[in-house]
């Protein structure tokens, strides 16, 4: 059975504990939270950390509530519990259809929602989620806080803006009136990553589109957005025509790359037809 | 280092590296080898136990991370001399064949029915859908949970664990 | 109220929980990597990232070094033993450990062994292996190619990649008809390449006492005394120092009938090291290393009338065998049982040709449940019979009916030489028809489609040919196809059975005493069912191809015959009459006319090993043994329906329901049979829809882990609606015929009939398993990719 190699393993109890215990072994401290990234990747030895600092017992993490016009979710929130929220189902639908497809309830039990964003996999959904609805990571370290928007956590595959000795805290997603929101994917099985999905947030001024944000995920969308797919849409009357023209701009703007769950022109239709599909839902939700 | 787990209700303290993993815990460690291991990449669920009362693939958890929490078996299930519910479930309609998917299953099924003590046939298939069975095609397993939901399975919620030290030589 | 007392178990056939149960969900099942013995070491096997390289050089210095390793053991290693080769079932060679090439991704390098677990894989990473990487031959329709590297250059002479060629069926015949045929059809079909992948993969604990010279392997195997002799010869060591144990098998589905290199070394490396030595492998290593299944590129043609009879069926198949042929049938059967491509039709005449070939992938070839190739066989023509139905735009179940064999044809021997023994194929399709709603279904279908939306209806029918020897036409290595069984009954009328075949899940220790209560009226509960140790059991090749019923099965009702014979005898003489003169029924001798002088199995029993004078002749006890040879194959059938839906926009398939109605013939244990049925079809829908294990340009597998090997969950799987019709087999000595793998190798083909059509709408006449949501998007495009490569 694969097993990680030798790794050293500390457990914080507090935030300040953790960032003093990241930040003491440099560049070679993962922070451990589920471990439902992590592990699997030390198993493969493809990572090999020298420290692992658990951070699984910081409740102060771990938490869902409304603040200032934004869902505030603790970085330690599991999977399940996102799932489980009444105000993010009823306020952020995209957010539930999403939880619903990742991963399977077991995993989903431990998996957290920073644990999963940290993995930075370009085939994760919450990075296109949190992409279509413009949140922001809140990442605290040494110095202190800093904030950063959604579409700027990822600096590549596998790799984010937080530095060693750095914690995602929180995510903050912005409560909008008027506004709907959807996540369509495609899973070869359940359980599986996607094969391509799609997010879409629509704010609505009457029959007008007021804002809108289409996330998308594996399919080599810069940032996990589709910026020129969402400026078609602004201020464009709410309909089909919309939905298929936008879904076909982002489509435009991927850049898929084929592997064994499917060829690039696949994918690429597929980020046409959830786009318009996730739309489509989030303006019957609006 | 040294780590203290509560398995089925006894404490046990052992000497392990940081990077054993759970399921080799429970297995090796402990000589509890109900639980499986069938995939490497937390897929197949024959490893799911609970750790402080929530399923979790224990291929997929390190011994270190249980240091202080609560474990719970298979081998738990059996209280008394009484089968759990969803033991006779199981027994009852056919649900395993090979039997290693079995611990697993029935963790998730003993779990599902304290949240849920009378799932649809479709909320038992999504409760079990992160664990592959390669004998049943699923079926008899749906039928087993949904045996033990009419037989009593709600009465059968574990109660408080009742925590004992274990002697270790 | 406790499970048990809510069905009480029957004395004899019926549907009875099952014995091994209560062990099973307590968690103490003991299966390979729950046996600890006192010292044991634990080994890790080394393999080749390369799928084709020269080995320069091996350096173990490092890996000695380590202080938990005990030992590093390498080809050269093996050479000086005359191990570094072994030979496989298909009279091919496989390295044990590479020691000139390696030959696939994954093949085994080098082998450890450690302290403990972890240590083992740690010391994996010191062996520094210098590898010369040679171009590799990845796509089978290229392996024949002039120019084409030699893989198997070890072989003497070698210069192609070939392996063999065989044919069966009238070739002349067949092309005559093609020739004049109204219509004929042809498709390229491939079956690809799959893995029985059972939950729990394959390994080995091996003890060898030096002061005994007592060699005892725990071993994930199906075929334990085969085992037992294959390392007796390969290892050189004497047999009955020789003990294999197959404790509890967390499924095997073919996957654990040869012997791997990892067996070998266990083995080795307990002499070596003079400890008990544990090897399992992981995931990875399973999917990368261990028997494949499928990988046959078939064409094929079938003529017949414009009204849809059909004449005669032509198919050519290109097989890969990976880089050793190592399949697991019989001699005779290069192919397996792939002729019975016929099917369950009445055909003029048939003729296939199969060509096998080396590729640098892992070797295997007959697994997962495939009855020898006959899911192949079933999978093609279901297949070509639809293809045709399309061609003529007839009702495949209509299309089906009027081909299919009438009941007054059985006894039929087949254009390729089968002898089907019984059957009433219209009845069974019917029956599903029923089930289904056939009629209202393609309704409904053509409602929806008006609609938009795709609905697809498939059908399948499916002969299957399972139950071998007789060992005469039949064996494996020179070891005939046939089982053994020993009936021991104590003098409380209790007994013990000893069988050759063994379960992996089955549930023998049930089904076989319900056999044995059949015939001789002792309640299942009292007969203790042993299986699985080669110094408890006799000897018999073991439990694959769905042969453990109808071989087995047999060797148990016979065996327990004789205790009734045995028994006739000393009731006679209790009750001082003729045995002649009594009349049995089920648990008791009586005096034919006077039904209240009797003696039941019990007093009988106790009277054997009595003070009971017995007539001359006579030892006394019951016990009896038994050999049993087929007089032939078994030919377990059904009809599946399946019915899905398929979203356009995105390709992907929702199986709606599934109705499978299976003759297996006598069903012992009614329950069990349907379970048997339940994850086959599973199996179907997995094959059908996504299982697969492809290969990129440079050999690397692309189907190496579940997170890439996807296996179908509860959710992919409908609740099964099940129906049966029951056909005795005349020649089985209680009717049975076996049953598990009729579902995996019927089920398939009705899902990828639903599918394309589903797809009619668009002229989609055939796409390749799996029909994942990416392929079926291409084949509505009119572009299905190549399955069985890497989408490029």
């Amino acid at each position: 059975m694969q097993v990680p190699t030798h790794v050293e393993y500390e457990r914080a109890s507090s935030v300040d504990e953790a960032l003093e215990m990241l930040s003491r072994a440099g560049g070679e401290a993962r922070p451990l939270a589920g471990g439902h990234s992590l592990i699997p990747m030390m198993k493969l030895r493809l990572a090999q950390p020298e420290l692992l600092v658990d951070i699984s017992g910081l409740t102060e993490l771990s938490y869902i509530n409304v603040a200032d016009a934004e869902l505030r979710v603790g970085a330690l929130t599991r999977h399940a519990q996102l799932l489980d929220s009444a105000v993010a189902g009823e306020r952020l639908p995209i957010v539930h259809d999403a939880e619903r497809v990742i991963a399977d309830p077991i995993v989903r039990n431990w998996g957290t929602i920073g644990g999963s964003l940290c993995q930075a996999d370009p085939s994760e959904d919450l990075s296109a989620v949190l992409a279509a609805l413009r949140a922001t990571a809140v990442i605290r370290g040494a110095g202190g806080v800093r904030t950063v928007p959604a579409r700027e956590f990822h600096a590549g595959p596998y790799e984010t803006v937080v530095e060693p000795g750095e914690l995602l805290v929180e995510l903050r997603i912005p409560l909008t009136a008027n506004t709907g929101s959807a996540y369509e994917k495609v899973e070869r099985r359940v359980g599986d990553w996607s094969v391509a999905a799609a997010g879409a947030v629509l704010t609505l001024a009457g029959e007008l589109i007021e804002d809108a944000g289409i996330g998308l995920t594996a399919v080599g969308a810069p940032h996990f957005c589709a910026p020129e797919a969402e400026e078609f849409l602004r201020g464009r009357r709410a309909g089909e025509e919309a939905f298929t023209t936008a879904g076909q701009i982002a489509a435009e703007h991927s850049n898929p790359v084929a592997d064994q769950r499917g060829p690039e022109d696949y994918k690429r239709h597929l980020a046409a037809e959830l786009t318009t599909r996730a739309l489509r839902k989030a303006f019957e939700r609006a | 280092m040294q780590i203290t787990v509560t398995v089925n209700g006894t404490e046990y303290t052992r000497d392990v590296e940081p990077r054993l993993l759970l399921i080799h815990f429970l297995r090796d460690e402990l000589g509890l080898t109900g639980s499986h291991w069938g995939c490497d990449t937390s897929n197949c669920g024959a490893c799911v136990v609970w750790l402080d009362r929530t399923p979790v693939k224990s291929c997929t958890a390190l011994a270190a991370m249980a240091s202080g929490r609560e474990v719970a078996t298979v081998e738990g299930l059996e209280k008394d001399g009484q089968l759990d519910p969803v033991q006779q479930g199981f027994v009852a309609c056919h649900g395993l064949q090979c039997g290693f998917c079995t611990p697993g299953m029935m963790m998730t099924a003993r779990w599902l029915l304290d949240h849920n003590p009378d799932p649809s046939e479709q909320e038992v298939r999504e409760a079990i859908s992160g664990q592959i069975c390669r004998c049943t095609g699923y079926e008899n397993i749906v039928r087993a949970v949904r045996w033990a939901s009419e037989h009593g399975a709600a009465e059968h919620r574990e109660p408080a664990q009742h925590v004992e030290a274990e002697v270790t030589a | 109220m406790t499970a048990t007392e809510e069905h009480a178990a029957p004395i004899g056939f019926g549907r009875m929980e099952r014995k091994e149960d209560v062990r099973f969900i307590r968690g103490h099942g003991t299966y390979v990597d729950d046996v600890r013995l006192p010292g044991m070491l634990y080994g890790a096997v080394l393999r080749s990232p390369y799928a084709h390289a020269r080995i320069a050089s091996i350096d173990t210095g490092a890996a000695e070094a380590h202080p938990k390793v005990r030992a590093v053991i390498t080809g050269a290693t093996l050479d000086t033993l005359n191990l570094a080769w072994m030979p496989t079932l298909s009279y091919d060679t496989q390295a044990v450990l590479a020691t000139d090439k390696v030959r696939f991704q994954g093949q085994e390098v080098a082998f450890v062994v450690a302290e403990d677990r972890y240590s083992a894989r740690d010391a994996l990473e010191l062996i520094d292996v210098t590898y010369e990487p040679l171009p590799a031959v990845i796509d089978a329709r290229h392996a024949l190619d002039p120019g084409a590297p030699v893989i198997r250059d070890d072989k003497e002479g070698k210069t192609d990649n070939h392996i063999f060629d065989w044919e069966s069926g009238d070739a002349a015949k067949t092309d005559e008809i093609f020739a004049n045929a109204e219509v004929t059809v042809a498709e390229d079909v491939l079956y690809p390449r799959v893995h029985p992948a059972p939950l729990e993969t394959c390994g080995a604990v091996a003890d060898f006492d030096k002061i005994t010279g007592k060699l005892t392997v725990w071993e994930t195997t199906q075929a334990p005394h085969a085992h037992r002799t294959l390392i007796a010869m390969v290892a050189g060591l004497p047999e009955q120092k020789i003990r294999v144990i197959s404790p509890d098998i967390g499924g095997g589905f073919g996957g654990k009938v040869g012997i791997y290199p990892g067996y070998v070394c266990a083995i080795v490396g307990s002499i070596v090291t003079g400890k008990p030595v544990k090897w399992v492998e992981d995931r990875s290593e399973n999917l990368m290393s261990t028997a494949f299944a499928r990988d046959y590129h078939m064409r094929g043609e079938v003529a017949a009338t414009r009204d849809g009879k059909i004449l005669a069926i032509r198919v050519n198949v290109l097989a890969d065998h990976g880089a050793f042929n190592a399949t697991a049938q019989p001699t005779n059967y290069p192919a397996g049982f792939f002729s019975v491509f016929t099917g369950s039709y009445d055909l003029t005449a048939a003729h296939c040709k199969v060509t096998g070939v080396y590729t640098n992938k892992a070797p295997g070839g007959v697994a997962y449940a495939c009855s020898f190739r006959i899911t192949e066989a079933a999978y093609l023509v279901e297949r070509m019979v639809d293809v045709l139905a399309h061609e003529l735009r007839a009702d495949p179940a209509e299309l089906r009916m009027r081909n299919l064999l009438r009941p007054e044809q059985f006894p039929y021997a087949s254009k390729t030489g089968w002898e089907y023994d019984s059957g009433d194929y219209p009845r069974t399709l019917r029956l599903a028809m029923d089930i289904a709603g056939y009629e209202e279904l393609r309704k409904e279908q053509e409602a929806e489609r008006a609609r938009g939306h795709l609905m697809g209806i498939g059908v399948s029918f499916f002969t299957e040919a399972v139950g071998a020897g007789p060992r005469k036409h039949m064996d494996i290595l020179g070891l005939g196809m046939a089982d053994g069984a020993e009936l021991r009954i104590h003098p409380t009328g209790k007994g013990v059975l000893r069988i050759s075949v063994q379960s992996q899940g089955q549930g023998h220790e049930t089904t076989f005493a319900q056999i044995v209560a059949e015939e001789l009226g002792i309640p299942p509960a009292d007969i203790e069912v042993v299986h699985g140790d080669t110094d408890q059991t006799p000897f018999g090749l073991g439990t694959y191809g769905s042969r453990s019923t109808p071989v087995s099965g047999a060797a148990t009702a016979v065996v327990a015959r004789k205790v009734r014979e045995r028994a006739r005898i000393v009731a006679a003489a209790m009750l001082e009459v003729d045995a002649a003169d009594l009349d049995w029924e089920k648990g008791r001798w009586f005096v034919r006319g006077d039904p209240d002088q009797g003696k039941t199995m019990t007093e009988i029993a106790l009277a054997a090993h009595s003070t009971v004078e017995l007539p001359d002749g006579v030892e006394g006890q019951l016990d009896a043994t038994c050999v049993y040879n087929p007089p032939n194959l078994t030919y377990p059938y059904g009809a599946y329906i399946c019915v899905v839906d398929v979203d356009p926009g995105t390709g992907k398939v929702s199986v709606r329901r599934f109705v499978a109605v299976d003759d297996c013939g006598v069903r012992i244990n009614p329950m069990i049979v349907d379970g048997q049925i339940h994850g086959g079809l599973a199996d179907g829908v997995g094959m059908a829809l996504m299982e697969v294990i492809s290969f990129d340009p440079d050999g690397n597998c692309l189907g190496g882990s579940f997170m890439d090997y996807l296996l179908p969950t509860a959710l992919e799987c409908p609740s099964w609606e099940l129906g049966a019709t029951v056909t005795p087999s005349p020649h089985h000595p209680i009717g049975a015929k076996g049953v598990g793998e009729s579902a995996t190798v019927g089920s398939p083909a009705a899902v990828v009939n639903a599918v394309i059509d589903a797809l009619a709408p668009y002229g989609v006449r055939h796409a390749d398993m799996p029909l994942t949501p990416a392929q079926v998007w291409r084949a509505i495009q009119g572009r299905p990719f190549r399955t069985d490569l890497a989408i490029s």
